[in-house]
Formats: structure tokens, C-alpha cells, sequence
């Protein structure tokens, strides 16, 4: 710890701290626009100036320790001022400067209204210019479809350069030329390769980056602001949604240093315009194999008709990737009371028991303790697709200490470097039962961390290989007291909740893939559930948004709320239970999903025990205390790893494949967005050119 | 400084790859760096390439390079497009770059711009016959010899309009060329008569140049002594031989100094002016000498304050070993002695030897092992 004087207060700090810091903590605000916290230092934009006492000349104080402060002559501690006259105007220098080549553009500048530059022009600018000459002109460069350029803006902090290069570990931007040249740009104006490459648009401290699909379409003070979460994976992070009137505009990111820092992936910022389009805004029924829209009333009795009709054992019951925690809730009591054995969540089909306990089904090591973790095997997962915020976890863990990591399954580019196992569960078999160079790696590791995907689990085999996965956990030493390293990562945001519910096969009861056998059943729901193939023969009911897969083959359509328009609970990979709140009303006739289905089960005479979402969050909270806890992870007992880890099973020797085909379109709402498709074929076509 | 940018996709090659003799160089050039370091080599790569690909880099070469050294391609264009030593577009076989920079500016460069428009055309076009380009640049750092050009890899200075018309058809005709100046100067050298440093004082040693001097007494001293050691009986002992320079090294340094520049640029000196001004106390004020120390061995003459061990030596050579050999000194043998002192000359009347060496001589000894300061 150190000590400094800072604008007259003594505080104390650690000493590796940088004087930009050590203000803060004292209160006082340092203006910056190239520094950041979670990226490295530049120390290029020389707003944050400090006076030092003892120093002729201003500091730039997030280039500077409090470490390298000198104490005064007689050991006093150092003194900081930020409110000096000289450091007035130094900062008015600066951004004086800044402003020379800076356009007057603001009325036209999507950044209008959340730009530092313009704030901090108001509290260091000058309200004329000195400046005679012409303005440096840069040509705007291609970067992709989702970050709109306006380089004349440019103030070169080079946040972009730095967070591409560290943080996404994908180095495609960078500045060519030199001094008042200086352009930043892709190689050749590629489109950018990352996932998180969003992020540039809220790092860019100016309006030169920008979000493409938002471009023109609002303005930051218009918009009404709502606190929520992201259900585009299972890593549910936060997100700010704001929306004008009825229609979401934008997603932004909030800070969760558990969870998403302040980062997230473009699948979560891009996929608002999906909520606008194919969406379904009334009920509809089939009648002569053509959808028409109908009544509730007339959907619900032809429900009930083909309900009553057939024996409860010839029913079923799907959940999506997307349903909120109450929702599945409802459902199965729903179920329940129709004495339906035949209900699942998983339908990609993973062999995840919640019997065995919820250790077995969690990512337990949470995702902040991947910072602790001092080596990490990836089964049948490719984490920058099934979860970027989540790799850039691991490439941070990796960049700061060389972590050694394995993979086995998909070889492909993580932004991180690994030792590549094999391909196959024969390579995990072989690892568990003792051989391997990579055992020797995690056996000395002292917080070894196994991350198991869905691609390892979503097999035949898929019990198999978790019960191997948890046996060499339990070998190397994973499931300590303080240290669980067993983490299953998941792709949907409903399948934690769900799992958490039970909502799996009764004793008697037919999983995803029986229930989709052709004939197996008379009745099938679909709660959101796009994902499967239903084959002829049943009578589909689909409860959703969009006007997807699902919604193509049902004999009745029941249009539900999207996650920007329902406030459920969503239980995250982690097993960390989040609000996701109403930023807008559903579309048209379109009702929130519990109300739905308690609305249809008053219809089939089994008329469920709530009347209000806090009667229905009652009865769930009083089932599941551990979804009370909003936003903390209830402990998990891991007797059921252990359980787990004596199975056994046959390994199938099929390579372990990631689920996430594209990354662009892993569910109905993506697959709506025209950006998303827009990525997607962009990204097709990159893998394409790679190929040849 | 402008924008810069890679040239336009009709002028680049559709690939790049090193000569297998250029390959072994690149590899040597990155085994030069620690593992992980690679990416240090990428300057030399890169002008390696610009070589091979004819004094520009093409685009193809830049993906090559980063491919070489495992860099993304977006950082070997940082380092391409941040120096300007790396053109971009294509140039002619005698790349011209003209130095606009202030002194030549001053010294005529906008003639030879004038010259190279008329010539070869606009700045960084190359022309017809493909022979040359030229652009400007900034200073080349060699204003003494403003206005001036480069050319490929070799300077062409003081040129007149003429003499780059001259040096341009020369090239054009394939004719061979002399870098450097253009008007008979050898190097930087003062044109014509000299005007400053021409009084002949400045070098003899008098005012500056003891090294010079001590040169010129060292080896005066090594004739006498090999001279003395020739004469004396073999009983002699021979003394060892001082390390110094080697004097036909200090006879070519004497032919390369200015002041001989300045006799052969009609500088009046005087031979006599050049003969050695050292000898300034004749050899009759010589004190006596010893060929070696008494039976007793010779007195610690470092006791003498200013006297280390290297003038001590260099004393017993000069045959003084005695503290009364010094006391019995006058006035004019302590300068012949100062005289023979080389580098060290002044030090013997400076710290007044004769007085101390009396001192010295009656038995008493100093505090200090370097002696005690005299009195001023």
C-alpha cells in the first residue's frame, strides 16, 4: 500500500495502482478517453492529466504508478491535484487539439448524446476554434456489417486496436500510417473475424465506430432504459435493453464482473431486429393444412378437444432454448395435472440426469473462477462460438499466465492456444483411465478445470462421457473443498432453470428422441421449442415467438412474449438465477407465456394454482428455494459427481462435435434477424474462402 | 508526410515468394531473435522483400512476411505503411530520391525538382521506360554536401541542374556513375581556399593538441632509449619497453590531420613551423643520470606528490631513481626533465618535485602513500 495526497485528501491505495486510479478512489474524476480498464495502458490521448507536485510538467496520470511517485523532501506523501488551474488547461490544450481534426458533426453523429468527446468537451472545450486550416478528411473503411466507421472522428485512442487484439484474440484491426495519417483499419478492409466485435462500438470513445443496424435510428435520450438479461446462450449476460415506445432499438451491455464483465457477444447486441420480424402476434389454427389466425377461445377448445381425446401417456411436452424459468414451471405443473409422464427440455437431446444432483449439470467452477483456474481441458465444446463471453474469460486466464489448456473434439481456433487431445471420447476414455500427456498437466494443475460441452453430451453416449469427464475430474483432483473444476457449459438459456425444475421424463415417461418417433404420440407441445423435427402424425401445439421450425408445423399457434417482453427468471449455465425484465409489450395478441398457460389450463378443466405471476413465483420459490437468491449461485453438493464419476458406460468412438453449426443462427429469434443472417452468410463465405 | 497507401491491384503481383537464397537469409535473420520473438525480424523481412520485388513492397509480400514470422497480416501492414523507407507502389530502376529539406532547398533542390519533372515526370510515377521515379524526401543527412539525391542505395551530392541532367543521362545510358559530390570535392571538405583554422598554430601543439605532442615525445624518448641502451655495456639492464602506440599509427593519423589537409589547400605553414616545438630546453641543462638504481634499489618516487606509478616508471626509465638525484636538480633541469614527461609534462614544476624531493630525501616520510601536497 501506498500513500498519496490526493486534491488535499490522504488516502491509500495499493501501490501498483496508476495515479488515474488512485483519483478515483479519492473521488475525484479524471477525464480519459484512451484508457480502459480491461485493456492495456496507451497512454495516448493525454486527457487525464494530473498535477504532481514536484514535477514541471503535468503526468499523464494512467500511464503512471503511484509506485514511481517520489515523496517530498522530508517523506511526506506524494501530492496529486486534479483541480489546479494548470491542469485545466492542460486538459483544455488537449482537447483543443483533439478538436482540431475532430468534424462538427454532432447533430448528425449516432455517438450524440453518449460521446466522452462531447462531454468532455463541455467541461474542457472551447467554444470556438483556433484553427484555420482545413480538417484532416479520412476515407470511412469496411469493417464488417456490424460496426459502422466515420474515420474523419477518429481521435486514434486506439481502444478498438487493443480490445481486438487482447481481449477478442482475434488481431484484426490495427493502425496503418503514422502521426495525423494514422487510419485504423482491417487488413484490406476484411470484415472483422470475432464474435465480440460489438464491443468496439461501445469502447470507441467518439462516434467513428458505430452500430451499423442502429445507425440513424434513435437517439440515446429517447429511449427508455430497462436492466436485464441475455438469453442468446446460457452464459446470461447483462444487458441494458433500450427500447422506444414498442420496439427494442438496441441491446448494450451492462457490468457483471461474475458473469459477462462488460463485454458481450454480437449475437446478444445484434439480434433486436429479430424481435421485430416473423413474429407471431395472434393465436392460429390449421384447417385444411393452411395456418389461420383464430381466437384464444377457438385455439384453446380445439386444444382441449384434441387433449381430451388422447390417453395422457400419448401426450408430450417440449421446452425450447428460450422459455424462462416460470414458464417451464407452469407447464409442468400443467403436466402434471394432465398426468403426462412425457415431458423433456433437452432437445438437442443431452444426457443430463438432474436426478444425480445439480453438480452434475452446472458449470460449478463459475465463470469468474476461471481467473483461478491453472489448467483447462475443453470436451466436446468450442466455447467462442457456444459462449464468447465465456472464451474471452479463458484467453484472459490464458494471455495473463499461459495456462496450459487441452482440447478434445473440434480442432479449431479458440484465440487461444492448446494442445490438441484428439478428436473422439476414445481420447477422453484414454485420459481418464491414466494415459496421456495431458493427465500429467492437470494432475499438477492445483485448480484443473473440465469444461464439458453439449457436443460432448448431446449423443448416444452422452451419459457415458459426462461419467468419464467427472472420473478424471475426480482423478486429477478437480472436486476439492474450495476448488470445484467440473463445469458442464450449456448452449441454451432455458436448460439450467429447466433441469433446476425437473423437467425430464417421468420413470415410465419418453425423452426428446422418443417422443419424436414417428407415431409415439397424439398430442405434442412445444413451449418455444424450434429445434426439432416432429413428425407427422401428432397434433403439434406450439407456444412461441417467431415463426420458425416449430411454428411451420404446428396445428396450433399460440404467440408468446419474447425475453425482452416477459420479466422471468433465467437460470445461467452457473446455476445463477436472473431477472430478465419487460423492456416492451408482446405484439398484437400476443400474451405473456405463464399466463398463457394458465389461461388454457382453466380451458382443459385442470386449472392451475396462481392467478398472478407472484402467486406463480410463490409457489416456484417455495419448490425451488434456490431460485429466490436472484443473481447468487446456491452450493451445490458434489456427492453427485462422485455418483456420476462411478457410472461408467460405452464410449462411441464419433468425434465430439460442437452443437453450434453457425453461430449466427442458434435460435428462432436469430434466425428472424436479417443482420444475424448477414453475419452468418459473411461467415460462411470466410470459411469457405479458407477452405480453398 | 501524406497518406500512404498500398498501390492499386493492377499494379500487384498475384503472389511473392523469397529466392531460396533470400529464404536463407530471412531464416537466419529470425533464428537471430529468442523464441516467441519472431515477429522482431520484420523489418528486415520486409526490406529484404522490397529488394526482391524490385525496391517496392507488393501486397503478396506483406501476407508473405506476416505468414513467415506468424504475425496477423493487419500488423506487418502497420509496420509497411508507418516507414517510408518501404514503397508501396512500384519505382523505377533508379529510384531518385530528392532531399527538399531546408538546407537543400537553399542549396538549389527545387532546380533538381525542376530537373526530375522535366526528366522523368510527376513525383512517384515512374516513367515510360521504366528507368526511373524520384519523390521527395526528407533530410538524408548530408547537408554539407546540399543539393543532393539519392539513388538506389548511393548519394549523389552537390549537383547542379547540369550535373544531375549529367547523372541522369549517364544512368539512362547505363553508363558507370561515381557517387558522392558531383564537383571534384572528395567528401565534405571545404570548396576551394579554406577560410577558418588555416593559422598553422592550431596545429603544432602549442595552443591545442598535447596528444600530439606526447606522440612525438614518446617516440623521441624510445629512439634515446634504444639508443642509450645500444651505447650502454651489457651489464645494463634492459629496461622494459613502455606500452604506447605504435608510432606508424600516429604517422598515418598525422597524414590524414587537418593541418595537412590545410598545407595541401596552399595554407602557408612553415616547415619550420612544423618541425617539432618541443625541444624548448636544450640537452645541456640534462641532469645526471642513472643507467639503473643504486645498490640499494631505487626510492619510491610515487612518494612524491603528482608522481604515480606510471610517471615513476617513466622517471626509472629516464634514469631518476633517488630522491637526492632530484633534490641536486636546478631549475633548468627540472624543465629538460619536464620536458621528457610526455603526457604528463608541467606536472614536475607544477608540484614543485625539487622542494619535495629535498624533503624526501633527509629520511621524512609522508602521511599518505601519494605523497603531500606542497605548498602553493
Amino acid at each position: 500500500m501506498a500513500k498519496l495526497i490526493v486534491d488535499g485528501n490522504e488516502i491509500e491505495v495499493p501501490a501498483e495502482f496508476t495515479i488515474l486510479q488512485a483519483c478515483e478512489e479519492a473521488g475525484a474524476e479524471v477525464p480519459r478517453f484512451c484508457f480502459h480498464e480491461r485493456l492495456s495502458i496507451a497512454g495516448n490521448c493525454r486527457m487525464c492529466l494530473v498535477e504532481v507536485k514536484g514535477s514541471p510538467k503535468p503526468v499523464a496520470s494512467c500511464a503512471m504508478s503511484v509506485r514511481d511517485l517520489r515523496p517530498g523532501p522530508n517523506g511526506e506523501p506524494p501530492v496529486v491535484n486534479t483541480r489546479t488551474p494548470l491542469v485545466k488547461k492542460a486538459r483544455e490544450g488537449v482537447m483543443e487539439f483533439l478538436l482540431i481534426n475532430h468534424p462538427l458533426d454532432c447533430p448528425i453523429c449516432d455517438q450524440g448524446g453518449e460521446c466522452d468527446l462531447q462531454d468532455q468537451a463541455m467541461a474542457y472545450g472551447v467554444d470556438s476554434s483556433r484553427f484555420a486550416e482545413n480538417k484532416r478528411a479520412v476515407e470511412d473503411k469496411y469493417i464488417g456489417p456490424l460496426v459502422k466507421t466515420s474515420m474523419n472522428r477518429c481521435i486514434h485512442c486506439t481502444r478498438c486496436i487493443r480490445f481486438t487484439t487482447e481481449v477478442a484474440g482475434v488481431p484484426d484491426l490495427g493502425a496503418i500510417g503514422r502521426g495525423e495519417d494514422m487510419e485504423i483499419t482491417t487488413y484490406l478492409e476484411h470484415a472483422m473475424g470475432s464474435e465480440l466485435q460489438g464491443n468496439v462500438i461501445d469502447l470507441c470513445p467518439v462516434g467513428a465506430l458505430t452500430s451499423k443496424p442502429y445507425a440513424f435510428k434513435a437517439r440515446p435520450w429517447e429511449l427508455s432504459k430497462t436492466e436485464s438479461v441475455d438469453v442468446m446462450d446460457a452464459v446470461g449476460s447483462a444487458i441494458r435493453v433500450d427500447a422506444r415506445g414498442r420496439e427494442v432499438m438496441r441491446f448494450l451491455p451492462r457490468v457483471n464482473e461474475f458473469i459477462n464483465e462488460e463485454w458481450i457477444s454480437d449475437k446478444t447486441r445484434f439480434v433486436w431486429d429479430g424481435l421485430r420480424t416473423q413474429r407471431l402476434d395472434r393465436p392460429y389454427v390449421r384447417e385444411n393444412g393452411r395456418l389461420r389466425s383464430a381466437s384464444w377461445n377457438e385455439a384453446f377448445a380445439l386444444i382441449a378437444e384434441k387433449v381430451n381425446a388422447a390417453k395422457s401417456e400419448r401426450i408430450g411436452a417440449i421446452v425450447g432454448d428460450l422459455a424462462a424459468v416460470e414458464e417451464t414451471y407452469a407447464l409442468k405443473l400443467l403436466m402434471e395435472k394432465l398426468g403426462v409422464p412425457n415431458i423433456d427440455c433437452r432437445q438437442d437431446g443431452a444426457q443430463l440426469d438432474p436426478a444425480l444432483g445439480r453438480a452434475t449439470y452446472l458449470f460449478n467452477t463459475t465463470i469468474a473462477g476461471i481467473e483461478d483456474a491453472d489448467a483447462v481441458l475443453l470436451i466436446g465444446t468450442n466455447p467462442r462460438k457456444e459462449a464468447p463471453v465465456l472464451n474471452a474469460r479463458i484467453r484472459k486466464r490464458w494471455r495473463l499466465l499461459r495456462t496450459p489448456i487441452g482440447v478434445i473434439g473440434e480442432n479449431v481456433d479458440l484465440t487461444y492456444d492448446y494442445s490438441y487431445l484428439g478428436t473422439g471420447a476414445q481420447t477422453l476414455a484414454d485420459l481418464a483411465a491414466g494415459n496421456g500427456a495431458f493427465l500429467e498437466v492437470l494432475s499438477k494443475a492445483e485448480r484443473p478445470l473440465i469444461i464439458v460441452g453439449q457436443g460432448a453430451l448431446a449423443r448416444e453416449d452422452g451419459m457415458a462421457v459426462l461419467a468419464a469427464a467427472a472420473k478424471l475430474a475426480k482423478a486429477v483432483g478437480a472436486l476439492g473443498e474450495a476448488w470445484n473444476g467440473f463445469s458442464v457449459l450449456h448452449t441454451a438459456a432455458a436448460r439450467a432453470g429447466a433441469l433446476d425444475l425437473g423437467f425430464v421424463p417421468k420413470a415410465d415417461g419418453l425423452d426428446v428422441a422418443g417422443m419424436l418417433a414417428p407415431g409415439a404420440l397424439d398430442v405434442l407441445f412445444l413451449l418455444g421449442a424450434d429445434e426439432v423435427d416432429v413428425p407427422e402424425g401428432a397434433f403439434v401445439v406450439y407456444q412461441g415467438t417467431h415463426g420458425d421450425r416449430g411454428a411451420h408445423r404446428a396445428d396450433v399457434i399460440l404467440p408468446g412474449a419474447a425475453y425482452t417482453e416477459k420479466t422471468g427468471i433465467y437460470v445461467n449455465t452457473e446455476g445463477r438465477p436472473q431477472f430478465a425484465n419487460r423492456a416492451v409489450f408482446p405484439p398484437g395478441d400476443a400474451r405473456e407465456d405463464w399466463a398463457i398457460l394458465r389461461a388454457l389450463s382453466d380451458v382443459l378443466g385442470k386449472r392451475l394454482p396462481f392467478d398472478s405471476l407472484a402467486a406463480l413465483r410463490e409457489q416456484l420459490f417455495a419448490a425451488h428455494p434456490h431460485l429466490a437468491a436472484i443473481g447468487e449461485i446456491a452450493p451445490v453438493d458434489t456427492a453427485g459427481i462422485e455418483t456420476l464419476a462411478g457410472k461408467g458406460g460405452v464410449l462411441a468412438d464419433a468425434p465430439l462435435i460442437s452443437p453450434i453449426a453457425d453461430f449466427y443462427l442458434t435460435n428462432p429469434i436469430a434466425r428472424a434477424s436479417a443482420v444475424m443472417a448477414e453475419c452468418s452468410a459473411l461467415a460462411g463465405g470466410a470459411l469457405k474462402q479458407a477452405a480453398e | 508526410m501524406a497518406v500512404r497507401r498500398l498501390a492499386p491491384k493492377e499494379f500487384q503481383p498475384d503472389s511473392f515468394a523469397f529466392t531460396a537464397e533470400n529464404a536463407i537469409w530471412a531464416g537466419q535473420q529470425i533464428a537471430k531473435y529468442p523464441e516467441g520473438r519472431q515477429a522482431s525480424a520484420v523489418i528486415a523481412l520486409l526490406w529484404k522483400a522490397q529488394e526482391q520485388a524490385g525496391g517496392w513492397l507488393p501486397e503478396p509480400a506483406i501476407r508473405t512476411v506476416a505468414d513467415l514470422l506468424k504475425m496477423p497480416y493487419i500488423r506487418v501492414l502497420e509496420v509497411a505503411t508507418f516507414y517510408t523507407m518501404f514503397n508501396l507502389e512500384p519505382v523505377g530502376r533508379h529510384l531518385v530520391q530528392l532531399c527538399g529539406t531546408t538546407p537543400c532547398m537553399l542549396r538549389g533542390a527545387e532546380q533538381l525538382k525542376d530537373v526530375l519533372k522535366r526528366r522523368v515526370g510527376d513525383e512517384k510515377h515512374v516513367s515510360a521506360d521504366g528507368k526511373f521515379s524520384w519523390m521527395e524526401v526528407e533530410c538524408l543527412g548530408a547537408c554539407c554536401n546540399a543539393p543532393m539525391v539519392q539513388i538506389n542505395n548511393d548519394y549523389y551530392e552537390d549537383l547542379t541542374p547540369e550535373s544531375l541532367e549529367k547523372l541522369l543521362d549517364d544512368l539512362a545510358a547505363g553508363k558507370p556513375v561515381k557517387p558522392g559530390p558531383q564537383n571534384g570535392r572528395r567528401a565534405s571538405e571545404p570548396e576551394g581556399a579554406i577560410t577558418t583554422l588555416s593559422d598553422p598554430s592550431l596545429f603544432d601543439g602549442s595552443q591545442i593538441g598535447a596528444w600530439r605532442q606526447r606522440f612525438e615525445a614518446e617516440a623521441a624518448e624510445k629512439a634515446r632509449a634504444e639508443a642509450e641502451a645500444a651505447a650502454a655495456a651489457p651489464e645494463a639492464a634492459k629496461t622494459p619497453e613502455p606500452a604506447k602506440p605504435k608510432e606508424t599509427r600516429a604517422e598515418e593519423k598525422a597524414a590524414d590531420r587537418p593541418e595537412v589537409r590545410v598545407a595541401e589547400g596552399k595554407a602557408p605553414i612553415a616547415p619550420a613551423a612544423k618541425a617539432d616545438a618541443a625541444e624548448g630546453v636544450a640537452d645541456e641543462h640534462k641532469p645526471i643520470l642513472l643507467a639503473k638504481a643504486r645498490g640499494d634499489g631505487p626510492d619510491d618516487l610515487k612518494l612524491i606528490y603528482g608522481v604515480g606509478p606510471k610517471l615513476a616508471t617513466m622517471l626509472n626509465e629516464l634514469g631518476v631513481y633517488h630522491f637526492d638525484q632530484i633534490a641536486a636538480w636546478n631549475e633548468m633541469n627540472l624543465a629538460w626533465v619536464d620536458q621528457h614527461l610526455g603526457a604528463f609534462r608541467g606536472r614536475a614544476v607544477r608540484d614543485k618535485w625539487i622542494e619535495q624531493a629535498r624533503k624526501l630525501a633527509t629520511g621524512w616520510r609522508p602521511a599518505s602513500d601519494v605523497g603531500e601536497k606542497p605548498e602553493e
